[in-house]
């Protein structure tokens, strides 16, 4: 049923890159025997900071996971037949980028063994029940719409009808489950830099950047590859839809320095300074706060040149640099910066350690595996469909190279 | 038997209903997470309320009873490492206990004098509301923000909401670095959330908070803020007391006087 | 049939494994005698029948456990009308003193491991700690 049959036949580059993959998720799932026998203590986290790596690599990942529907959305709602042989990858992105959420979620638990406490006994106000509810759905969702469409395409006919109203559930279901994860963050009244009804916006702003320069990575290596092309339109098309998200972000972040900076209460730009100003003395984030700024503005400009979009190699480096300057953004700066200054007002610095590191990479190792495993089967089911009659709907007949 | 799906999918929907129905008028009518319910025998309900008088507590220096006593009861662990440690009831310069009442020119003999800071039993606690779990609830029948350890998942979530600090995770075993061991009060264990419980094993003995006996100089006052003839409403009626981030509508109900 | 060799030294290494816990038991000299928890000797009876304790005092912590923590109850009417203070330490440990030749007995010939010893405090360590 999962074609998981696809998956065990590949070319040894494919399973050197399996087998390095499988690698480094063994030695992170060692770390994370030692982190369960130990104890969270393992971790650079501290009774001040006590929310680092993991749940910040949750935060960013959810907004990858989530820009899945800027593909969905055009090619399904607005029938843009350019993204049809990309929707699969992106949603193939999805399914990979909730596991590594629901993964580092559950790397951070002080008491894993638990965790179905929050199904046994939910709390309806709290906001991580919530976020389980949104995460396990929007799993649900991917799986069973990417399972139907493939196993049609793979049978050569249309999807059934049904899967239409289930596709059209996940476009408002990928925007809630950012909107809920931001609102993990902005309900809170003891931390100020949180507390921003323009948290959600930013996160959805970032998330429909990042995740989209990601998938273009992803399609211009797998056509390097395997020779498999979702399009230059879709690449295209999907470029553009980075760029939009990386001006809207960038002027989210401008609206947030302005607010804190012009108002000069202490609350609002104590943040600001410790991130990206070192007026106060602090220096251990300055310089993941810079190096972020100056990447957005590069990829910014970057995007914003025609030229530069047009020409693959330019739009690789932009899509990389957006994607590093989101990820130090969402995954290590705003975590940690809520938690600087403490309640009390101490300033703790906070560094990840080896053992933090290299659990991390196990579970980025997974969704690596997961990606190239789905992949591998997509790609398998479409090479076998190129010789079937024209009637399927979902993967229009492959331009020549 | 021959049945259509569109049928059975309205039956089985119909059972859906039916089955959950209960648990649905349950939900709507519940206020929220604190359902622990009442366990004394009616009466009216008590909201324990602590002064902590700072002008008595730095007459002796370098006093730390109330910690020390806070700390024996509880097998509180002592961790070398200050990112691991467990703090229940602890000192803070008295300067940041009120951020919004900073002021260039302190009282000379206020500047970095050791305040004691614990957990403020909110009326509205923010950790209360983001416990996804209800490992931490509020009492209803005297307003102990109560925790429970067998339920608690370690997300640490509460942590992140609670405006004062007042919260210690066990980032790691904390048996080996308890320096006496008691049997009246559990240990916790690692990868659990704790915090001041305002003694709520031995207000159901009748005794009052470990700190407030140890305290010599009587600088803590506790007592029930629902009933106006108490000691502590008495007291609060007579001077001015401050509490910590009161704008934050979290309504704390540790008061100091000043 | 050319594997024959590769399948019957599978099937022989199969058994040996099937049957681990026989041998093994045979050569540790294990023997077929159930758990003997020491009754404690002042107290003749618990808070609960004793077939009910042996069967179900998980439940019974369980019940403790949720009304002390979270229903501020700490007294128990028994079965028999007499009154307990709910407290696993306290009350339990009060007559079963020594958890090494009760409680663990039945729990290591049974192979389980309950974490409340993670939490609660035997008094025997606190006892011994400071002599």
């Amino acid at each position: 049923m999962f074609m998981f049959e696809k998956a065990v036949v590949g070319s040894r580059r494919y399973w050197i890159g399996v087998g390095s993959l499988l690698v480094v998720i063994g030695a992170g799932f060692l770390f994370y025997l030692h982190q369960l026998n130990y104890g969270l203590g393992v971790t650079g986290m501290s009774r001040n900071v006590s929310w680092g790596l993991y749940i910040g690599q949750f935060t960013f990942m959810v907004g990858v996971a989530a820009s899945a529907v800027m593909v969905v959305l055009p090619y399904y709602l607005h029938n843009h037949k350019e993204f049809a042989r990309m929707a699969i990858l992106g949603e193939f992105l999805a399914i990979a980028a909730v596991s590594m959420c629901m993964l580092f979620i559950f790397v951070d638990m002080g008491q894993p063994m638990r965790v179905l406490n929050v199904i046994l006994y939910p709390h309806l106000s709290s906001l991580m029940f919530w976020d389980m509810l949104s995460l396990s759905g929007y799993l649900v969702l991917n799986v069973t719409i990417t399972l139907v469409t493939l196993h049609a395409e793979q049978r050569g006919v249309f999807p059934p009808r049904w899967i239409k109203p289930v596709i059209f559930l996940s476009i408002p279901w990928a925007i809630s489950i950012h909107t809920v994860t931001a609102f993990l963050y902005s309900g809170l009244p003891g931390r100020f830099s949180w507390r921003t009804a323009i948290m959600a916006p930013r996160f959805l702003a970032s998330a429909f950047a990042a995740g989209p320069a990601l998938l273009i990575l992803l399609c211009l290596l797998l056509r390097g590859m395997t020779g498999f092309d979702v399009g230059k339109k879709a690449i295209q098309g999907l470029s553009v839809i980075v760029t939009y998200a990386m001006i809207i972000n960038v002027f989210f972040i401008l609206m947030e320095f302005f607010t804190s900076l012009y108002s000069h209460v202490p609350e609002l730009t104590e943040d600001f300074q410790n991130l990206y100003l070192g007026t106060l003395g602090h220096t251990s984030l300055l310089p993941w706060g810079r190096t972020s700024l100056v990447l957005m503005a590069v990829a910014l400009f970057l995007l914003l040149m025609p030229a530069a979009r047009r020409n693959e190699r330019w739009l690789a480096a932009a899509c990389v640099v957006t994607f590093v300057s989101l990820w130090i953004d969402k995954g290590i700066c705003l975590v940690v910066s809520g938690f600087v200054p403490s309640p009390l007002g101490a300033i703790t610095r906070y560094v990840p350690t080896p053992p933090e590191i290299m659990i991390s990479a196990g579970v980025w190792a997974v969704g690596g595996l997961m990606i190239t495993v789905f992949y591998k089967i997509a790609l398998s089911v479409r090479q076998r469909a190129l010789g079937l009659p024209v009637e399927h709907g979902t993967t229009p007949l492959p331009v020549a190279k | 038997m021959k049945i259509t799906r569109k049928r059975f999918l309205e039956l089985s929907g119909a059972c859906l209903v039916a089955l959950s129905g209960r648990e649905i008028l349950a939900l709507l009518d519940s206020p929220g997470p604190s359902q622990a319910g009442p366990a004394s025998a009616g009466g009216p309900r008590k909201r324990w309320g602590m002064i902590i008088d700072t002008k008595k507590c730095a007459k002796e220096q370098g006093c730390t009873r109330c910690l020390e006593a806070c700390n024996t009861t509880h097998n509180i662990p002592a961790f070398q490492n200050p990112a691991h440690r467990i703090e229940w009831i602890w000192e803070e310069p008295f300067e940041d206990l009120f951020p919004s009442y900073e002021t260039p020119y302190l009282e000379n003999s206020r500047k970095g004098e050791p305040t004691p800071v614990l957990c403020n039993h909110c009326d509205d606690p923010p950790c209360v509301r983001v416990c996804p779990t209800g490992a931490t609830w509020k009492r209803t029948e005297d307003g102990i923000v109560m925790m429970d350890w067998h339920r608690c998942i370690g997300c640490r979530y509460c942590m992140a909401a609670c405006p004062y600090g007042s919260r210690s995770f066990n980032w790691l075993d904390p048996r080996p670095y308890i320096k006496t061991l008691t049997a009246d009060f559990p240990t916790r264990t690692k990868g659990v959330v704790e915090k001041c419980t305002f003694c709520s094993e031995r207000l159901a003995k009748g005794q009052m908070p470990a700190c407030v006996e140890a305290c010599p100089e009587k600088a803590l006052v506790f007592g029930d803020l629902n009933d106006p003839q108490s000691e502590i409403r008495k007291l609060l009626a007579s001077q001015y007391t401050l509490r910590r981030k009161p704008e934050l509508g979290t309504g704390p109900n540790v008061y100091y006087v000043v | 049939m050319r594997d024959r060799g590769v399948i019957y030294s599978g099937l022989l290494i199969f058994l040996g494994l099937i049957t681990f816990p026989v041998w093994h038991d045979m050569a540790a000299g294990t023997t077929s005698r159930g758990p003997q928890p020491i009754l404690p000797t002042q107290e003749k009876q618990c808070v609960a029948p004793a077939s009910y304790m042996r069967t179900s005092h998980m439940h019974l912590l369980m019940d403790w456990r949720d009304a002390v923590v979270r229903h501020d109850a700490h007294s128990f009417k028994a079965f028999n009308g007499k009154t307990y203070t709910m407290s696993l330490a306290g009350t339990c440990l009060s007559c079963h003193t020594n958890k090494a030749d009760f409680c663990d007995r039945c729990h290591n010939y049974a192979a389980v491991s309950v974490y409340c010893w993670d939490c609660h405090v035997d008094p025997k360590l606190v006892r011994r700690s400071s002599q």
